[in-house]
């Protein structure tokens, strides 16, 4: 709020604008709360992360902890580990997610279809039930011993592909990032199908005066229209996936098994911070863990904001 | 001091601290104490039987037991403790777990406490310092290992309880052959049932109890050693013995495959015998790990599991010191050791048992050798720790993605890479 001085203004300035007290008092209550919820416990953790907690003492390490995280034998490979299987989870959500969730949006959008209204609650019903339930649910479903997916196989001749999917090194984490597909598949729909309303008929209407048919109307009117919402949907993903954590903590528990299969980010986070089995937990540590996931998130939306963004146009209408 | 900064984390924490916080109680007020402990399958005893009698002669001071799941006690406790709501008396795990917390000051000394005379320094050696000085926790009980098996199924099948190891496979393979029963009812999902109820069960008859033990703690035995490959061989025999999907088993999917008479026998703590009472319609028997021949000496894990101590920042030490006094009462053995079957009290009480599977249990002592869980002592205080990667390898060995002699190999190098006596 400052004004542009110019030169010629004397240093004691006898007229002063009044300090504009009704902004602070907008403002600040508003800015107060964001402070000391988001941006001092963000700067707290990223101080913390320099400093090293030795029996109750703690000391200025600087970027030890990180060098430990990436060099250190015991827990780089528990790091990279967790790393490569988060953008495993983001790229599951990506390629299946996302593209079921516009495939539904789209169908939903269709004014031919009856019953619209039901299939939009009950696609989106997931979403809204507590990822605990969630897991427990899926678990039971999917369990050898108590489950009633062998016998569904069964009925449909395609038993002996049944496996223990949530105990196998090879197929837990897929398993896992399906179930979690399945749940918030209702998220990207309801935001593509809100952005597909939108879109005026006359626009659509012209299309088919032109002689398109519905795959070109979709592919060369729709779509350009709704890519601007699909790039939002994007990021989301990518910002909740590599935040998980508590899908795999109620199905699989902190330690992410089978021999660490399905470990994300936030479990791993969870481990170092909290301590598991007989491994005490690292405030220090944790926190390191916790800037990284920070860091990876932020780079992530950088890259996206200087290549997607910026190069999505907009229409007004 | 630094207490206040885990509540000032990231996101991701915000999440997983309401996870704990959920946990945490709120019984705070004065003349009132609050107990810690993993153990929220006795939650209903400690409140309707043992609690209530301790009232009857301490009736002004109230005490709420307030457990968390096993799995989380550790971090979530640890957790507690920071923030500085964790409650009056914390139940102990046994020797580093504790001493480190001990050491990081969240527990009282309890030098001077009349109740500790009623232990032998046997049991009270997993709570005390490495100097033998200062003592942290009392001695609460210990469990012991074994097979729990259906007798029903057995007599269907005329099966005898195996002695030895030819014997325990002679009669899994009948299970497995002439029957729909699961042989062994065992899951690798939760990890630790593969090595509490899989490695620390079977193996002191390899590494001949004690000996083996502090062996590896003086560096003279070495993880890859032939005891120690042959346990994991013999549960790399397992695999095929156990139900369909044992992969994703979980621990209570286990308990409810025998309670549910799917399965015959069940690789136990002495703990289970308490469940499995209450669920289970059927006769239940118990028999020690089998020795490798007929004639051998055998050992059994009789693990001092379970101690209590002070919160050192607890408002009413008093009280919780009156607590701890009465625990250590013949009173409380009698009634601890038949109210909770299973655990079985370390105090130089007599104490009679009345349960007949735990009286088997109890048995073992006078014809096995006992030692505790080799893990425990000493070997889990660096990174990576050998409970941790018992748990990691033992799971893989039955899942079969990981070879005994691998398995031997990664438990030998996390240890070798900080334990000084082994490198």
């Amino acid at each position: 709020m400052t004004l542009p001085k110019s030169k010629s203004t004397p240093e004691s300035a006898v007229e002063k604008k009044p300090i504009p007290w009704h902004i602070v008092f907008f403002l600040g209550p508003a800015l107060l709360i964001y402070l000391t919820f988001s941006v001092y416990p963000l700067l707290d953790t990223l101080i913390l992360s320099l400093y090293d907690e030795q029996k109750g003492q703690s000391s200025f390490v600087g970027l030890q902890n990180f060098i430990t995280l990436i060099s250190d034998d015991n827990w780089s490979s528990a790091f990279w580990n967790a790393l490569a299987n988060n953008f495993q989870f983001f790229i599951i959500h990506m390629l299946v997610q996302n593209p079921i969730g516009l495939l539904l949006a789209v169908l939903l959008s269709s004014p031919k279809l009856r019953f619209s209204g039901s299939y939009r609650t009950f696609i989106f019903m997931p979403t809204m039930l507590s990822v605990v339930i969630i897991g427990f649910v899926w678990q039971l479903l999917l369990s050898p011993i108590w489950g009633i997916s062998e016998n569904f196989l069964y009925h449909l001749g395609l038993d002996h592909y049944f496996d223990a999917w949530l105990g196998k090194e090879s197929s837990a984490l897929i398993t896992l990032s399906f179930i979690s597909v399945w749940q918030f598949v209702g998220i990207p729909m309801m935001l593509i199908y809100a952005t597909l309303l939108n879109i005026p008929d006359d626009i659509v209407d012209a299309s088919v005066v032109d002689g398109a048919n519905p795959m070109q109307t979709f592919w060369y009117i729709k779509l350009p229209l709704i890519l601007p919402t699909i790039a939002m949907v994007s990021i989301l993903t990518f910002v909740a996936n590599f935040n998980a954590f508590e899908l795999i903590y109620a199905v699989k528990g902190a330690l992410a098994g089978p021999n660490f299969s399905t470990d994300l980010m936030g479990t791993f986070f969870y481990r170092t911070f909290f301590g598991f089995q007989l491994q005490e937990g690292s405030a220090t540590m944790g926190a390191a863990v916790a800037t990284l996931m920070f860091l990876i998130i932020l780079v992530g939306i950088m890259l996206f904001l200087f290549f997607v963004q910026r190069r999505i146009q907009r229409f007004q209408f | 001091m630094l207490k206040a900064r885990p509540v000032t984390l990231l996101k991701q924490s915000a999440i997983s601290l309401t996870l704990v916080a959920a946990t945490i109680t709120s019984v705070q007020a004065s003349g009132s104490l609050s107990i810690e402990s993993w153990r929220s399958d006795d939650a209903n005893i400690w409140s309707d039987v043992i609690l209530p009698a301790f009232n009857q002669s301490h009736p002004d001071i109230k005490v709420h037991f307030a457990p968390t799941p096993p799995a989380e006690y550790n971090s979530a406790l640890q957790a507690k403790l920071q923030a500085g709501t964790a409650g009056d008396l914390i139940t102990c795990r046994p020797f580093d777990t504790s001493l480190s917390l001990y050491q990081n000051g969240h527990l009282e000394n309890l030098a001077g406490l009349d109740g500790l005379n009623e232990f032998s320094d046997v049991s009270k050696s997993a709570w005390v310092t490495d100097d033998g000085k200062e003592q942290f926790c009392l001695p609460l009980a210990s469990v012991i290992h074994g097979f729990i098996y259906n007798k029903a199924i057995f007599k269907e099948l005329d099966l005898k309880v195996p002695a030895t190891q030819d014997e325990f496979y002679k009669v899994l393979d009948t299970i497995k052959s002439e029957s729909r029963y699961i042989p062994l009812s065992m899951g690798t999902a939760d990890q630790w049932e593969a090595a509490t109820m899989g490695f620390q069960n079977v193996g002191p008859n390899f590494w001949k109890g004690e000996d083996g033990r502090k062996a590896l703690i003086s560096g003279e035995g070495k993880l890859t050693d032939k005891a120690y490959l042959e346990t994991w061989q013999e549960l790399a025999k397992w695999k095929d013995y156990l139900g369909r999907g044992y992969q994703a088993q979980k621990y209570s999917d286990s308990q409810n495959l025998f309670t549910l008479e799917r399965a015959a026998i069940y690789p136990a703590g002495s703990w289970d015998i308490q469940t499995f009472n209450d669920q289970a319609e059927f006769e239940f028997g118990a028999f020690p790990p089998p020795v490798v021949k007929a004639g051998d000496a055998c050992y059994i894990s009789d693990h001092t599991d379970i101690g209590i101590g002070i919160n050192a920042n607890s408002d009413n030490k008093e009280a919780a010191k009156a607590l701890l006094n009465w625990m250590a009462s013949a009173e409380f053995a009698n009634l601890f050791a038949n109210a909770v079957p299973g655990f079985f009290p370390l105090s130089n009480h007599k104490v009679a048992i009345n349960d007949p599977v735990a009286q088997e249990f109890v048995s073992w002592r006078d014809q096995c050798n006992s030692t505790i869980r080799n893990s425990y002592q000493i070997l889990s205080r660096g990174t990576p720790n050998l409970e941790n990667a018992l748990w990691n390898v033992s799971a893989q060995v039955i899942n079969g993605t990981m070879s005994p002699e691998a398995a031997a190999k990664k438990a030998q190098d996390g240890l070798q890479a900080w334990y000084a006596p082994q490198q």
